[in-house]
């Protein structure tokens, strides 16, 4: 249980942490940290094709394209 | 003023989306037509994975329609990104270094079978077309940024996408005209826990996973292209 | 404290829901505010997941015999979820192409210096 409630904490602070950074990059690791922390909790909940789906979209291919994004517009945020 | 009015305007939506949905309880048996597909699902459709059987089989036309705005979203996105007729210069692409190259390729064929494993196998394990498909386009994603001269051919990447929700459909007709409603389980369902089994659910996760991955890799073609 | 065992991934899901929300209503960057609705949307999947539980339940796959049905969790939930969130990457990728043609357009991201986009 311990476990869980450091989980969904580490989410939260990852999700803050995505709003605050003015490095639109670190804002797009810190999301993906989120999707990954969402994918272990959508296991222990017992739904083992989301956490797969989650994992595999949310932390790879969702990250690649904001990269990509971010690479042909601006980096920081003014 | 901006800001202190958005947090006021925020606070007031928290306060009714909880006050509304903490009432849920936690941890208790809600749907009953999730019983029932938990309860038939095996001798109705042929599937252990009872997730896949409610995807694929129970709701297969919402899946279809999803399947759609996925196409959708890709045509748009190309629609948008593409600025005129312009021809693009050849330019030199820099090599990646000697050990990111061989590692890429050495990778990229394993990748593919994994992602094929995961959804020739939805019906029996967790897994299944989309989470296969989104790991046949991480593959794609790899080798762009791996090996930077090699391409998925456009042509290759529509004909996989077009003959995917091709066969999605006349296999749904075939249904139609066999039994009478649309995406019809004609195929017989075979012993559970099998490879073969499970009549048309396979055939359809398979074309399922060969559209989304070649729709992911071609949104990421599209988006890459310019930004050399 | 036995609210909060109850309650963990409402809790969870919730406070993705409202930092993504609050990304969103405050923020200029228009890539910032894709960031915002991505988080929204992971909290919104993630509290549909957690109705779905059911409590000591195991996941709805019948891979071997002795696993019951009567403790399988709902499986409805969970086949939205896997559906919306790929739909989800499909979306997220035309909104993000929508601000690459608008920073082509009047070379900037931020929402308060382009005159159409104020408010």
């Amino acid at each position: 249980m311990i476990f869980v409630f450091l989980l969904v904490l580490l989410m939260l602070i990852a999700a803050i942490a995505a709003s605050i950074f003015k490095d639109l990059i670190s804002a797009v690791i810190a999301a993906a940290l989120v999707s990954l922390i969402a994918a272990i909790l959508f296991y222990l909940l017992q739904a083992p094709d989301v956490a797969m789906a989650e994992a595999a979209i949310g932390a790879a291919l969702v990250t690649v394209v904001f990269i990509i994004a971010i690479r042909r517009t601006k980096r920081f945020e003014e | 003023m901006r800001r202190i009015i958005s947090i006021l305007l925020l606070g007031i939506i928290a306060l009714g989306i909880t006050l509304s949905l903490a009432k849920i309880p936690f941890g208790t048996p809600k749907t009953k037509v999730g019983r029932y597909y938990i309860d038939k699902g095996v001798e109705e459709t042929g599937a252990t994975n009872i997730v896949t059987s409610v995807v694929v089989n129970y709701r297969a036309f919402d899946t279809l329609g999803e399947v759609t705005v996925l196409f959708i979203a890709a045509i748009g996105l190309g629609a948008v990104l593409t600025t005129g007729r312009r021809k693009k210069p050849e330019r030199k692409i820099e090599p990646a270094s000697l050990v990111l190259y061989t590692g890429c390729r050495f990778l990229f064929p394993l990748i593919l079978l994994f992602g094929a494993y995961i959804f020739v196998h939805g019906h029996l394990t967790p897994g299944g077309g989309f989470q296969g498909g989104a790991i046949v386009a991480s593959a794609f994603v790899l080798t762009y940024l791996g090996c930077r001269e090699r391409r998925i051919s456009e042509r290759g990447s529509k004909l996989a996408e077009s003959l995917g929700g091709l066969i999605f459909v006349i296999v749904g007709l075939v249904g139609l005209a066999v039994g009478g409603y649309f995406l019809m389980n004609f195929l017989p369902k075979g012993i559970p826990n099998f490879l073969f089994s499970a009549g048309i659910i396979p055939i359809l996760y398979i074309v399922i996973g060969v559209k989304v991955g070649s729709e992911l890799a071609g949104i990421i073609d599209n988006l890459i292209e310019e930004s050399e | 404290m036995s609210f909060l065992n109850h309650y963990i991934y409402y809790i969870g899901a919730f406070g993705l829901i409202f930092i993504g929300l609050y990304i969103v209503l405050v923020k200029h960057n228009l890539i910032k505010v894709i960031i915002g609705l991505s988080i929204m949307e992971t909290g919104v999947n993630l509290f549909l997941i957690s109705i779905g539980y059911i409590k000591g339940g195991t996941a709805p796959i019948f891979s071997t015999p002795e696993i019951e049905a009567a403790r399988m969790v709902d499986p409805v939930p969970q086949a939205l979820v896997l559906t919306a969130i790929v739909i989800g990457v499909a979306v997220l990728a035309l909104a993000l192409s929508l601000a690459i043609r608008l920073y082509q357009h009047y070379g900037t991201l931020n929402l308060r210096k382009i005159k159409e986009q104020r408010w």
